[in-house]
C-alpha cells in the first residue's frame, strides 16, 4: 500500500439554521470506524456562518479536526457557494473518503461536487465496509431495493458517497479531544446560481421517526383516516412513532415526513410493527434493521412476513383494539412520552 | 421562453423487475425482455416544461441516452405533447454511470442548443442515484435545483422555484438558462390525447452517436465511469417468521408477550 496516500476520512457536517443535521452524526459514527481501521483521521466538514459553535459536538461524536469554513455569504445553504467551498477544501487536503447525507441539501450537493473534481459517488449507501487493499466498498440499494450493489470507486480519489440517513449508528457524545481549523473563504465574483427569496419551515411536533425506539408503520391495508388513528394509539401506547409506506402518504392519511423507505427514511428501531403493509422492497429497504419485526397482514402470502420475526395473518381490525386494550390494562408504566398532541 | 429541453429515460416497467439479472463480464444489469416505461419522474418533468409552453412559447425538446429501443418511449414524450426528440446512441454509451452518462447529455443539450431550461425527474425508479440534475448542470456549467415542487415564470426571463426540503419549501430566483429536476408534487401530466399518439408519428427524433457528439472516449461508457459495480445481490432475509396463531385472544396474548420481550414496555 502506498504509504504516503492520504487516507483521511471526511464527513459533510450538515447544518441549516445553526442545527446539525442527525445524519452528520451518525457518518462521523461510521467515519471513525473507518478510520480506525486505516490509523488516519476524521474531518469534519462544516459550513455556514456562525457555526464555529457546533464544532465541539463535531469532536465530541467522533471528529479528529473540524474544518470550518465560516462566512455571511455561507449562511444559508446555496449550491453553487457551497460547491465552491467544498471543492476547493478536497483539492487542497485530498481526503481518501468523502462522506455526506442523502438529504435534500445531500443529494443536490454532492453529484456537483464530484462531478467538478471528477470522482465517483454512490448515492443512498445503506453500508459501507473496506476491502482488503483499502478501497471503500459501498452497498447501495438499487431497483427499488430488491437487489444490493456494491459500488467501488478504485482509480479516483476521493471516494464519495451519500448515505441514507439513519444507516448508521452516531457514537455517544463524550467529551472528546479535537482540533478546529478556521478555512479561509474565498468566493468568485462571478454568477452564484439562484438567490433565496425566502424558507418557509414546517414545524413537526412529534417524536422523531428515526429516533423512535418502537415504530408503528402502516400501509394501504389500513384502509382510512379513521383506521390510521388505531395506530397512533398503539404507538403512544408504546412511547413510539408512527411511520408510514407510499399510499398513506398520498391518501392524505400520514404525512411525508412519516414514510419509511427508499425515498423515505431509513429506520432501525428495537421493534417495528407493520399494519396493512404487503412488503414492497421501496419501503422494506427502509426498515430491514429493525432490531424486531412484527408483521399484521390479512393476506397469508404478504411479502412482509419473509421479513418478519413474528407473523400474524390476520385483519389487523380485529387485533388491534384487543391489543391496545390489554396493552393498557396490563402495562404499568412505560416509557416517558414525547409526543405533543396536535390541537 | 426560447427552448426547453426535458430528458427521460427508459426504465424497466417494475412489474418485470423478478426478471433482472447481472452480466457477470461487465457487471452491469441485464435488461432484456423487460418491457420499458417512460421513467415516471420524467413525466412530471415533461408536463411541467408542456405547461411553461402553453403560457410562454417556445419548444419543447426531449433528450435521451439510451439504445434504439428507447423510440417507443420517446414517441409516448411525443403524444403528450414534445415537438421534437433527439436520441443519443451509441455503444461506446454503454456502461456509463451518472458521471459519464452527464457528460453525454451535456454534449445532446449543446448540440440542441439555444435553450432557457433543462428539465429532468428527481430520480430515475431503476438507478435512483439522484445525481443526474447536479452533474448535468456542473458539465453545462449552469446553475441548477432539485427537489423542485413548483416553477412560475417572473417577468420575460426569469423563474421563481419552489424547492422541497426537509421540514419546509425554499423559494428561489433564478435566472435563464438553468437546469432543473422536480419532484411528483410539482404537478398531474396529463394523459395522452389520441391526437397526440397520431401526431408523435410525424415527429422527428433526430439519431446521433458519439460521432455527432465528438465526447472524449476517456470520459464516457465504462472506461470513463469512475463508479464500479463490484458485486450485486438479490436481498434475501433472515427472520424468524414465527407465525401466531389461534383465536384472537390467543394472538394478542401472544403479541403482548413478545412485545414485552423486545424491552420497549414494562409490565
Amino acid at each position: 500500500m502506498d504509504e504516503k496516500r492520504n487516507r483521511d476520512v471526511w464527513v459533510f457536517a450538515e447544518q441549516r439554521n445553526g442545527e446539525l443535521h442527525d445524519v452528520s452524526l451518525e457518518l462521523l459514527g461510521k467515519a471513525r470506524d473507518l478510520a480506525d481501521k486505516t490509523g488516519s483521521k476524521v474531518i469534519a466538514v462544516l459550513i455556514g456562518y456562525h457555526v464555529r459553535k457546533l464544532a465541539q459536538t463535531l469532536v465530541n461524536h467522533g471528529a479528529d479536526v473540524v474544518f470550518v469554513a465560516d462566512d455571511t455569504r455561507l449562511e444559508n445553504y446555496r449550491l453553487l457557494p457551497y460547491t465552491h467551498v467544498f471543492e476547493s477544501l478536497i483539492k487542497e487536503h485530498g481526503p481518501d473518503v468523502v462522506l455526506i447525507g442523502a438529504t435534500a441539501m445531500g443529494v443536490e450537493l454532492a453529484p456537483r461536487v464530484a462531478a467538478r473534481i471528477r470522482t465517483g459517488l454512490s448515492a443512498h449507501c445503506i453500508d459501507l465496509k473496506l476491502d482488503e487493499n483499502g478501497n471503500l466498498l459501498q452497498v447501495v440499494p438499487g431497483w427499488g431495493g430488491g437487489v444490493v450493489a456494491t459500488i467501488a470507486c478504485p482509480d479516483h480519489r476521493p471516494q464519495m458517497s451519500t448515505v441514507m440517513p439513519g444507516a448508521m449508528k452516531a457514537l455517544p457524545e463524550e467529551e472528546r479531544e479535537g482540533r478546529i481549523e478556521e478555512m479561509y473563504v474565498d468566493l468568485p465574483d462571478s454568477n452564484m446560481g439562484p438567490e433565496i427569496l425566502g424558507i418557509e419551515r414546517v414545524v413537526a411536533g412529534e417524536q422523531p421517526l428515526e429516533k423512535a425506539e418502537v415504530v408503528v408503520a402502516g400501509g394501504w391495508g389500513v384502509g382510512s383516516e379513521e383506521n390510521w388513528s388505531l395506530l397512533e394509539e398503539l404507538a403512544r401506547l408504546l412511547g413510539g412513532a408512527v411511520g408510514a409506506t407510499r399510499p398513506p402518504v398520498d391518501e392524505g392519511w400520514a404525512r411525508e415526513g412519516q414514510m419509511v423507505g427508499q425515498s423515505g427514511k431509513t429506520i432501525r428501531p428495537t421493534l417495528y410493527i407493520g399494519v396493512g403493509i404487503s412488503g414492497v422492497m421501496h419501503h422494506v429497504v427502509g426498515m430491514d434493521q429493525s432490531k424486531n419485526i412484527i408483521s399484521i397482514n390479512s393476506n397469508p402470502d404478504a411479502d412482509i412476513f419473509e421479513a418478519s420475526d413474528v407473523i400474524v395473518a390476520e385483519d389487523f381490525m380485529k387485533i388491534l383494539p384487543p391489543l391496545i386494550r390489554e396493552l393498557k390494562s396490563r402495562v404499568k408504566s412505560w416509557r416517558s412520552i414525547n409526543i405533543s398532541e396536535e390541537k | 421562453m426560447n427552448r426547453i429541453i426535458v430528458c427521460v429515460k427508459p426504465v424497466p416497467d417494475p412489474k418485470h423487475w423478478d426478471k433482472v439479472s447481472m452480466d457477470p463480464e461487465t457487471k452491469t444489469l441485464k435488461r432484456e425482455g423487460i418491457p420499458n416505461i417512460m421513467n415516471p419522474l420524467d413525466k412530471h418533468a415533461l408536463e411541467a416544461a408542456l405547461a411553461l409552453r402553453e403560457s410562454h412559447g417556445g419548444e419543447v425538446v426531449l433528450l435521451s441516452m439510451a439504445p434504439p429501443f428507447a423510440k417507443t418511449t420517446i414517441r409516448e414524450g411525443l403524444a403528450m405533447g414534445a415537438d421534437r426528440a433527439v436520441l443519443l446512441s451509441d455503444r461506446v454509451f454503454a456502461g456509463s454511470d451518472s458521471l459519464a452518462t452527464a457528460e453525454i447529455l451535456a454534449a445532446g443539450c449543446r448540440w440542441i442548443g439555444g435553450f432557457d431550461i433543462v428539465l429532468c425527474g428527481n430520480l430515475s425508479i431503476d438507478g435512483s442515484t439522484a445525481q443526474i440534475c447536479s452533474q448535468l448542470a456542473e458539465m453545462l456549467d449552469l446553475p441548477n435545483v432539485m427537489h423542485v415542487t413548483g416553477m412560475e415564470e417572473s417577468g420575460e426571463d426569469n423563474l421563481i422555484i419552489t424547492q422541497k426540503i426537509e421540514n419546509g419549501y425554499v423559494k428561489l430566483f433564478s435566472g435563464f438558462p438553468v437546469v432543473l429536476s422536480v419532484r411528483k408534487e410539482v404537478n398531474k401530466p396529463r394523459y395522452i390525447p389520441f391526437t397526440g399518439i397520431l401526431a408523435a408519428e410525424s415527429k422527428e427524433i433526430t439519431m446521433l452517436s458519439n460521432k455527432d457528439l465528438c465526447v472524449d472516449p476517456e470520459r464516457i461508457g465504462l472506461k470513463g465511469s469512475p463508479t464500479k459495480m463490484a458485486g450485486l445481490e438479490v436481498r434475501k432475509f433472515e427472520r424468524k417468521k414465527e407465525k401466531l396463531e389461534g383465536t384472537v385472544d390467543d394472538i394478542v396474548e401472544k403479541l403482548v408477550e413478545r412485545i414485552y420481550q423486545c424491552g420497549v414496555i414494562e409490565c
